[in-house]
């Protein structure tokens, strides 16, 4: 096994560098460097890919011109060329992917202040208590300014308790 | 000296984690109370073990152990799937042809196809391009329409919130209901951020040495991008790699003059529009290709002759489209990730 596993170390590489790419995802809780093991599996695809498609011996496929002028157009001169338009495809579909993933993740980082899931898991389940509790910092910086603003706290917090309450009365309706 | 040195591994652990507070600014912990004496620790470990019912004492367990025993059971669990996963597709692997066989089953009659009679049917010189732009257009056309929904998503996500964010507002000091006199201005005008805005300056603006590099080679990125766009269909490149290139040159004129300078010739409309015109033209002449083909119709593209810039049919406009896609495409990402705006 070893000895076959020698003789394709390219796909070898690329089952590795796959497996590399798939703990990065599962144990990272960094959201941006779970995306970097996503691209890291994808750059194991591309390896796979370009590895199957080679032919030892052989040129590019692009037409070239033999000692009569004639273009060759013979199998025995070219490695397979359908590979590469597969690794093509995946990596547009790799970039599009990456892209849209880091807009989300800016998106998380400017809701919750955290690129770490856990946290933001911990923030979404704990939403009300978090937000309703009582100061926050920005009341203060107001106070610190002269504006009164006990009252609008107050305020809020029994609109805060309220709209908690008919929640639970809305689910007792349903 | 072991429990200085216990102190020192502890606090370089924190720092190679990036967990607890950095060196220079950690605040020494105080010293924790003397222990107990172990009479009366035997006391309360007993009490507690003997007044309360198993019931309760398995819940304050969980309550304490349970997130631990949660991830240490992940942790675990994670290492031994990509082992599995690892071992599984090492097998696998063991048992593929060999690399490089020209007898491989992958090597088969699509392949021979393509080779041998490429060159009359598609007119192009590099057999890949003849196969992604020709045989292969449709799938070519969903990548990149592809690349220009994920484009929008991100204009959607990070571009149209970003306007409204900035908020004004005004305090007047003076005026404040407690009645204290405080000296300083009267009023106080705070531009307020409610959204998080990111913005990358990774070069100072009017930096003179960036400056005279772009100049030099922004006229030869945009050559190379387009000889690579427009020798698609004769040598290695085509509108992918091409569009990545000419979108480096938009990067580096945006890094060099500042966004707004690329704003004169290129924004987001000029980019809709220029992308969803390209997508168009490239949806109207390969529907009339793949409509002709499938209904025996003559469609009337010169295939030319192989190895001349004028040939290979389609695969030259195709091309172009596909460059400005990607162009238009990659800078947008750039921009929007960097300034929150195309």
């Amino acid at each position: 096994m070893l000895n076959r596993l020698l003789l394709n170390h390219y796909e070898a590489a690329a089952v590795i560098l796959s497996c590399i790419g798939l703990t990065n995802l599962l144990l990272q809780r960094n959201m941006i460097k779970k995306i970097i093991g996503l691209n890291i599996m994808d750059t194991a695809v591309y390896l796979f890919l370009a590895a199957k498609g080679y032919i030892s011996g052989r040129t590019a496929p692009i037409y070239y011109l033999d000692a009569n002028g004639e273009w060759v157009n013979q199998v025995q001169a070219y490695v397979n060329p359908v590979p590469a338009g597969l690794v093509l495809t995946g990596i547009v579909v790799s970039v599009s992917v990456t892209a849209f993933a880091l807009a989300l993740t800016l998106r998380l980082y400017e809701h919750y202040g955290t690129l770490n899931i856990d946290e933001a898991l911990f923030l979404l389940e704990h939403k009300y208590e978090l937000e309703y509790s009582s100061y926050n910092d920005d009341d203060e910086l107001l106070y610190e300014f002269g504006v009164d603003n006990r009252d609008m706290i107050k305020a809020a917090n029994e609109a805060a308790s309220k709209s908690m309450n008919d929640k639970g009365g809305d689910e007792d309706h349903a | 000296m072991f429990e200085e040195f216990k102190n020192l591994w502890r606090r370089f652990y924190n720092w190679t984690v990036g967990n607890g507070p950095r060196p220079e600014n950690e605040v020494i912990p105080p010293e924790p109370p003397p222990d107990l004496p172990f009479t009366r620790r035997l006391e309360l470990k007993r009490s507690r073990f003997q007044e309360r019912p198993l019931a309760s004492r398995y819940n304050e367990w969980l309550e304490r152990k349970s997130l631990h025993v949660f991830s240490m059971l992940y942790l675990g669990m994670s290492i031994l799937t990509c082992l599995l996963f690892m071992a599984l597709l090492l097998s696998t692997v063991a048992e593929l042809p060999s690399f490089g066989d020209a007898n491989n089953p992958v090597n088969n009659e699509v392949i021979k196809r393509y080779i041998e009679r490429g060159g009359q049917e598609t007119g192009a010189q590099n057999i890949v391009a003849g196969m992604i732009l020709d045989y292969r257009a449709f799938d070519t056309f969903g990548e990149s329409a592809v690349l220009f929904t994920a484009a929008i998503s991100v204009l959607m996500l990070l571009g149209a919130v970003r306007r409204a964010d900035t908020e004004e507002i005004s305090i007047d000091l003076n005026n404040a209901s407690d009645g204290i006199l405080r000296r300083g201005p009267p009023s106080l005008n705070l531009k307020i951020t409610t959204g998080f805005t990111p913005r990358i300056h990774m070069f100072r603006k009017n930096d003179a040495i960036l400056r005279g590099v772009a100049v030099l080679s922004i006229p030869a990125i945009i050559l190379l991008g387009l000889t690579v766009i427009i020798n698609g269909h004769l040598s290695p490149g085509g509108g992918f790699s091409g569009g990545a290139i000419l979108s480096v040159a938009l990067m580096l004129c945006a890094n060099a003059y500042g966004f707004e300078q690329v704003h004169a010739f290129f924004d987001e409309h000029v980019f809709i529009r220029f992308s969803s015109l390209a997508l168009m033209i490239y949806a109207v002449l390969k529907g009339w290709s793949f409509f002709s083909g499938a209904n025996h119709i003559e469609s009337g593209i010169p295939t030319g002759t192989i190895g001349e810039i004028l040939s290979g049919g389609l695969i030259l406009p195709l091309n172009i489209c596909v460059g400005l896609i990607v162009a238009g495409t990659l800078y947008g990402f750039y921009a929007l990730f960097s300034e929150g705006e195309i």
